[in-house]
């Protein structure tokens, strides 16, 4: 029986990159927060797992979207620095988690290589 | 997996707020400055970031850099002094002296750093999500 890493290693792979692509785009957000008229914007994860589910190939040209601010600012900056922080802390911790996943199949994989 | 470009965004970010703090440490430092015709006189300096979008190879979704694009001098007016034993008044008694306004400088000096520190955060962030990754598969 042969084991194949791609799929022994699930999606867990592909929501790690997402989330590393994410966290790149908020941090553009976060380093823009006091530039005039530009625009906050991110990623759909949504859109990703909806396309994982119909088991279409995901690449990595993820969908990008501008945020709807809450309140408009007098120069046109949409970022809002409290919520993009807490975004910006959440996908972090997404990232772990999706590295714990990963860690447990390896860790079950090495169980089923020695055979213990 | 482009931890690289955070680092860079977060670092483009670090270097706009430190010029906009260099701005205001020399508005300031000249708040008080007098000067002998108006012309020559001091004028707060305020930076003016732009957008700058990377696009790497790795990733299509394009990182949003921020750069200082030019430090402008501002056009408030001048803060005319009536002074006429000053040895820079003019005939009139008046005394040209910089547009500084203190408060609003302390207001951005403080905005500056705080911003300065979410960028740090970033990168102390991505950071340890990276030497996460590089832990991977460890016992």
């Amino acid at each position: 029986m042969a084991i194949n890493l791609d799929t022994a290693l699930g999606i867990h792979a592909q929501t790690l990159d997402f989330r590393v692509e994410r966290s790149k785009m908020l941090a553009g957000n976060l380093a823009n927060a006091e530039t005039p008229g530009y625009k906050a914007q991110d990623l759909d994860f949504k859109a990703v797992m909806t396309q994982i589910n119909a088991g279409m190939e995901v690449g990595r040209d993820y969908q990008t979207a501008y945020r709807v601010p809450y309140q408009t600012s007098a120069d046109q900056n949409t970022v809002e620095l409290g919520k993009e922080q807490a975004r910006y802390s959440q996908n972090a911790m997404d990232y772990q988690t999706s590295l714990t996943f990963l860690n447990m199949k390896i860790s079950g994989l090495r169980s089923a290589i020695e055979g213990q | 997996m482009s931890f690289g470009e955070i680092y860079n965004i977060a670092g483009a970010g670090m270097h706009a707020q430190t010029i906009r703090l260099n701005t205001v440490a020399s508005n300031l430092a000249n708040a008080g400055a007098a000067a002998e015709n108006p012309d020559d006189a001091y004028r707060a300096l305020k930076p003016v970031f732009s957008t700058i979008y990377n696009q790497t190879n790795e990733g299509k979704a394009a990182g949003a850099h921020v750069e200082v694009a030019a430090v402008v001098e501002t056009d408030a007016p001048l803060d005319m002094r009536y002074e006429p034993d000053h040895p820079f008044s003019d005939e009139q008694g008046y005394v040209a002296y910089s547009n500084v306004n203190t408060v609003e400088e302390m207001a951005d000096m403080m905005a500056a750093s705080r911003s300065f520190e979410t960028n740090v955060e970033v990168m102390n962030r991505a950071r340890s999500m990276q030497q996460g990754l590089l832990q991977l598969g460890n016992k």
